[in-house]
C-alpha cells in the first residue's frame, strides 16, 4: 500500500488529479488516530498530512488562528494557551478508543470529524468556531470558503459542510478558527446519587439558568461508586463565587453538592472528553448517541435494557456515550430501535473492521436527504478519490 | 434603476402567466395568489428599495405541503422562484423578476414547540425573529440572533441571509442557533434536517442551506437553540480622540479575557448625526466612540465594567459613562439603534456591509474616507467592533442618477478594500443582486464553481433566486427539464 506525505498544498493537488486519473482512491489521514473511525477505507493508497503543518496565522486581539490540516492539535493549543486563549468547544482526546498518544490528533481531523468535548453545549460545536477552510476536491483544485473573520455570509457556506464529512468532500489543507479567552478559573459543582431522570432533569434545570453552565454530565452508579451529577461554571474567580453558590441554591431540590475547583475540575471534566468514565475494554465497542436532552435516560434505559450496555451522559443529557460487547452487530439495531421514538441518531465510534462493514457506522438517512448526500458527493469528488465508502457506500 | 443587469425576460413564461396563476390557486386557494398589479406593487422591492421590479404573481401558501405543491407546479412550469420573508433584505436578496414568481411565508406563523427542557423552539418560518423571543420571554429565554430588522424580519429571511445582530461577538449568528430545518427543494421535495437534538448526522446539510439566500430551497419551519436570559445587563460608553486609540482599546480588551455580549463603534460624523437626532448625550469632542455591554449579576457588572473602564482609560479614553440606571442603559442605545434612521433624515445613503480583520481597523477608516472624498460623497462609520462587520454609511442623493451611479461605484471600492484587507464582501445582509458582480473579488473561478456545482445539483434550471449571489458571467447553462420529466 503506498503512502503520500505531500508538504504543500500544491503537492495534494497533484497526489488527488494523479489517483483520479488513475481511478484509485485515496485514504486521507492527518495524525492517523481516527482512521478506525467510519466505515472501512477500500484504497490502495494513504494520503496523510503530518507533513502539510504549521499555524499559518495567530492574531490574539482578533481571536483568530489559522493552520495548516496536518498541525497537531496539541501545538495549537498550546500556542493559544501562551496568549490566555483556547478553542472554543474543548476538542476531545480519542486514545483511550484509537490508541496511540493523547497528542495524535491534528487539527484537520478535528474539522474532518467535527467532535466537540463537553464545553459544546455551551460554545457550541466545533463546525460553529471554524470560520475559514482550504481545501482539495476530489477533481485535485484547491478550493477556499469562509476566511479570517468571524462573520461572512459571502456565498455557499462550505466551511461547514466540510466540517464533519470526514475527508469525502475534500482533502482539508488549511483551517481557520475562531478563538476565546480563556476563563481566569472554573468550578464544577457535584451531586452524588440521583437516578438518570433526577439527574438530566438538573443538569436541564442548570443550562436553563442565567449562570452560564458550560459542561453538564452525569456518570450513573458503578460498583464502588455512586452515581455523580456535574455542572461546570467558568469565569473570573469572584463570579465563580457568586455563581457557584446561586447555581447551588437554585438546585437545592436535588440535594446538596460538593464544589471542585480550579484544577481538580479541570481534571474531572478532562476525563469526561476523553471517555474514562466508560472505561471501555479494548474488545467493546463505543457508541455516541446524540439525542433530545430530556428524552436521553428513557433511550439510556432501552439500551441498557437490550445490550446491557455501561453508559455516561454529556451535553446535559444530549450525548450518551455506550460501550456494548462488539458481538453480532455490536447492539447497532437495538441502539437505533432505542431512538426511533426519541429521535436523534447514533455513530458506532469503534467497532472490529469486520462489524464496522457489516452496520451502518453512521445513522442511516431518509432517502431524500440521502439523495442529496449521494448527490454532493457528487459535486465534490465525482470520481469517488477521497475516502470512498467512509460514511456510507458508493460516497 | 441602477448599472446591475437583470436576466433577459422569457417571454414564454410572460405568455402563459394566466395558467400559471391558476395553477398556483388551485393549490394555496385563489385568494392566496396575487396578479393584480397594484397588489403586486407591494413586492416590488425589499428594503434595497434603489431597485424594483413587479414579479409575475405572488403565491402565500399556508403550509409546507402548499409550498412544496406550489414549487412543484413552478419547477414543471419552469418559472423562476422568489423566497420572501418580510422583505427587509438590505442587499436586494428578495428583489422579484418580471417573470418571476414570489413565494412568500408570511402565513406561516405559528409558534409550534415550546421547549424550555431542551433549550428549543419549534416554528414556522414566517415567526418574526422577534416574536420568537417574544414567545420564550416569560419563560426566561431568549433568542440569540438579534438583526437590527428584528421587529420585522422573519426567520425565514434569517436562515436565508445567516442574519447576525449586535449580540453575536457572544453568542454567535444564525447558524450556530439553528437546531433543525425543514426545507422544500425546487422540485417540491421536503427534506427534515436536524432536530432539537444536537449535531445533526451525515453532511453537515443545515449549516449549508443557512446563508445560501434561496439559492437551495425555501425554508418553512425551523428548530432554533433558546438560550437563558442573564441577570442583568448594561452598557458603557467610552470616547477617544482617535480611532487608533478605539481599535487598540477593543483588542485590549479582548485581550485581557472579556468577552463583552455587544462592542460597537461609531465614528465622529455617526456620532453627531445619532445625537442631533436622538439626543443620547453622546460626546461631541471625540472622533470615535464605543458602546460596550456587559452581562451578569449586579456585582458582576459593576466588576466587568471597571476593568473596562481602566482598559479604556489606559488607552487614552477621554469621555467615560457608564450607564447606573435603565432609562442611562436605553439613552446610550436609543442613539445607536437610531442611526440609520437619523441617517435616513439628513440624506439618502447606501449602507455597506463589509468585514476587516479588526486590526485593520484605523487603516481602513482612513482608506474608506479617502474612496468617499474621491467621489465627492460623505461617509459615516457604524462598526460591530468585536467581530469587524464595518456598516460604513454612504451618503447621496437618490434623485440624482449621477451620484447613485458615484455612491455604487464608491461602494464597491469600499467592499473591495475590505476583501484587500483580508475581510469580506458582506458579513450579514448577504450578497443578493447588490455584490453580485464582486464575488470574484473574494473568490476565484474554482471556488465559485465548486458551489454554483451545489447551485445546479439542488436546481438545476437555475430557477430559484435566479439573478443573486453568483455573477452572471460564468453561470452554467440551466437545465431545461421537459414537462414529461418535472412531472
Amino acid at each position: 500500500m503506498s503512502q503520500y506525505t505531500p508538504d504543500s498544498e500544491a503537492a495534494v493537488e497533484e497526489i488527488v488529479r494523479a489517483a483520479r486519473a488513475r481511478s484509485e482512491p485515496l485514504e486521507i489521514a492527518g495524525g492517523g488516530g481516527k482512521r478506525a473511525l467510519g466505515r472501512p477505507v477500500q484504497a490502495a493508497a494513504t494520503l496523510s498530512l503530518g507533513k502539510l503543518a504549521g499555524i499559518t496565522l495567530y492574531e490574539p486581539s482578533e481571536l483568530v488562528i489559522a493552520a495548516k490540516a496536518g498541525t497537531p492539535l496539541a501545538e495549537i493549543e498550546a500556542r493559544l494557551k501562551q496568549q490566555g486563549q483556547r478553542l472554543p468547544f474543548d476538542p476531545p482526546r480519542l486514545h483511550r478508543l484509537y490508541g496511540g498518544d493523547r497528542d495524535t490528533a491534528s487539527i484537520g481531523a478535528v474539522v474532518a470529524s467535527n467532535l466537540s468535548g463537553p464545553r459544546r453545549v455551551h460554545a457550541g460545536a466545533a463546525r460553529d468556531s471554524l470560520i475559514g477552510v482550504r481545501f482539495v476536491n476530489g477533481a485535485g483544485e484547491t478550493v477556499k470558503s469562509g476566511g479570517r473573520v468571524m462573520k461572512n455570509v459571502t456565498g455557499l457556506d462550505l466551511v461547514k459542510l466540510m466540517s464533519g464529512a470526514f475527508g469525502t468532500l475534500g482533502v482539508l489543507t488549511e483551517v481557520t478558527f475562531k478563538a476565546l479567552p480563556a476563563p481566569e478559573t472554573e468550578a464544577t459543582l457535584v451531586f452524588e446519587g440521583l437516578d438518570d431522570h433526577q439527574a438530566v432533569a438538573c443538569l436541564s434545570a442548570g443550562l436553563g439558568s442565567p449562570w452560564e453552565v458550560t459542561g453538564a454530565a452525569h456518570l450513573p452508579a458503578v460498583a464502588g461508586a455512586p452515581a455523580r451529577t456535574l455542572l461546570r461554571l467558568e469565569g473570573f474567580e469572584t463570579q465563580m463565587a457568586y455563581r457557584g453558590k446561586a447555581l447551588g441554591d437554585a438546585l437545592a431540590g436535588f440535594g446538596g453538592c460538593d464544589i471542585l475547583r480550579g484544577a481538580d475540575s479541570a481534571a474531572r471534566w478532562a476525563a469526561i472528553g476523553e471517555l474514562e468514565p466508560l472505561a471501555a475494554h479494548d474488545d467493546e465497542a463505543v457508541w455516541k448517541v446524540s439525542t433530545t436532552p430530556n428524552k436521553a435516560p428513557e433511550v439510556a434505559a432501552a439500551i441498557r435494557a437490550a445490550t446491557g450496555a455501561r453508559l455516561y451522559y454529556d451535553w446535559g443529557g444530549g450525548l450518551i456515550w455506550v460501550a456494548v460487547p462488539a458481538e453480532g452487530d455490536a447492539g447497532a439495531a437495538a441502539i437505533r430501535a432505542a431512538l426511533s421514538d426519541a429521535g436523534g441518531h447514533a455513530t458506532c465510534m469503534r467497532a472490529p473492521d469486520e462489524i464496522r462493514a457489516a452496520i451502518a457506522v453512521f445513522e442511516p438517512q431518509p432517502e431524500p436527504v440521502m439523495a442529496l448526500t449521494r448527490k454532493l458527493k457528487e459535486t465534490f469528488d465525482p470520481d469517488r478519490v477521497l475516502n470512498p465508502g467512509r460514511m456510507y457506500a458508493g460516497v | 434603476m441602477s448599472s446591475l443587469a437583470l436576466p433577459a425576460v422569457d417571454a414564454g413564461i410572460l405568455a402563459k402567466r394566466a395558467r400559471i396563476v391558476e395553477r398556483l390557486g388551485e393549490v394555496v386557494g385563489a385568494r392566496w395568489v396575487i396578479s393584480d398589479e397594484d397588489e403586486l406593487r407591494a413586492y416590488e422591492t425589499d428594503a434595497l428599495t434603489a431597485y424594483r421590479q413587479i414579479p409575475l404573481a405572488v403565491a402565500l401558501p399556508s403550509t409546507t405541503d402548499e409550498v412544496s405543491r406550489v414549487l412543484a407546479v413552478l419547477n414543471e412550469e419552469g418559472v423562476k422562484v422568489i423566497g420572501r420573508g418580510a422583505g427587509t433584505s438590505l442587499a436586494g436578496g428578495a428583489l422579484p423578476l418580471a417573470d418571476s414568481v414570489v413565494v412568500g411565508v408570511s402565513r406561516m406563523s405559528r409558534v409550534l414547540d415550546i421547549d424550555t427542557a431542551n433549550r428549543a423552539i419549534r416554528v414556522e418560518a414566517g415567526v418574526t425573529n422577534l416574536a420568537v423571543s417574544g414567545a420564550v420571554d416569560h419563560l426566561g429565554f431568549f433568542y440569540a440572533p438579534d438583526p437590527s430588522s428584528q421587529l420585522a424580519c422573519t426567520i425565514a429571511g434569517n436562515v436565508a441571509m445567516n442574519s447576525g445582530g449586535a449580540h453575536c461577538l457572544k453568542y454567535g449568528v444564525t447558524t450556530n442557533n439553528v437546531l433543525g430545518l425543514t426545507v422544500v427543494l425546487m422540485d417540491g421535495t421536503v427534506i427534515e434536517l436536524g432536530g432539537t437534538h444536537m449535531d445533526s448526522p451525515g453532511y453537515d446539510l443545515l449549516g449549508l442551506m443557512t446563508g445560501s439566500e434561496g439559492q437551495l430551497g425555501i425554508v418553512t419551519e425551523a428548530v432554533l437553540r433558546i438560550l437563558p436570559k442573564a441577570e442583568g445587563a448594561r452598557p458603557v460608553l467610552v470616547g477617544f480622540s482617535s480611532n487608533t486609540d478605539a481599535g487598540t482599546c477593543v483588542s485590549d480588551i479582548i485581550g485581557q479575557g472579556m468577552l463583552p455580549v455587544v462592542i460597537e463603534f461609531m465614528d465622529r460624523p455617526a456620532i453627531r448625526i445619532c445625537e442631533d437626532f436622538a439626543h443620547a448625550g453622546y460626546p461631541l469632542d471625540v472622533e470615535a466612540m464605543l458602546i460596550i455591554e456587559v452581562e451578569g449579576s449586579e456585582e458582576e457588572i459593576v466588576e466587568q465594567l471597571a476593568k473596562i473602564v481602566a482598559v479604556a482609560r489606559d488607552n487614552g479614553a477621554v469621555h467615560v459613562r457608564e450607564a447606573k440606571t435603565p432609562a442611562e442603559s436605553a439613552a446610550i442605545w436609543k442613539g445607536r439603534k437610531s442611526a440609520f434612521g437619523a441617517m435616513g433624515r439628513i440624506s439618502d445613503y447606501m449602507c455597506m456591509d463589509g468585514t476587516i480583520p479588526t486590526g485593520r481597523l484605523p487603516e481602513v477608516l482612513v482608506k474608506i474616507s479617502e474612496i468617499c472624498e474621491g467621489y465627492g460623497l460623505g461617509v459615516a462609520n457604524i462598526f460591530h467592533a468585536g467581530d469587524g462587520n464595518l456598516h460604513p454609511l454612504v451618503l447621496y442623493d437618490v434623485n440624482d442618477p449621477e451620484q447613485l451611479e458615484k455612491a455604487e461605484a464608491c461602494g464597491a471600492d469600499i467592499l473591495e478594500l475590505c476583501v484587500e484587507v483580508g475581510g469580506c464582501l458582506t458579513g450579514e445582509h448577504g450578497v443578493g443582486i447588490e455584490k453580485r458582480e464582486l464575488m470574484t473579488s473574494q473568490f476565484n473561478a474554482t471556488d465559485l464553481d465548486q458551489q454554483m456545482r451545489i447551485k445546479t445539483m439542488l436546481d438545476p434550471q437555475w430557477l430559484l433566486n435566479p439573478a443573486k449571489v453568483f455573477p452572471l458571467a460564468g453561470r452554467p447553462e440551466p437545465v431545461r427539464l421537459k414537462t414529461s420529466e418535472a412531472a
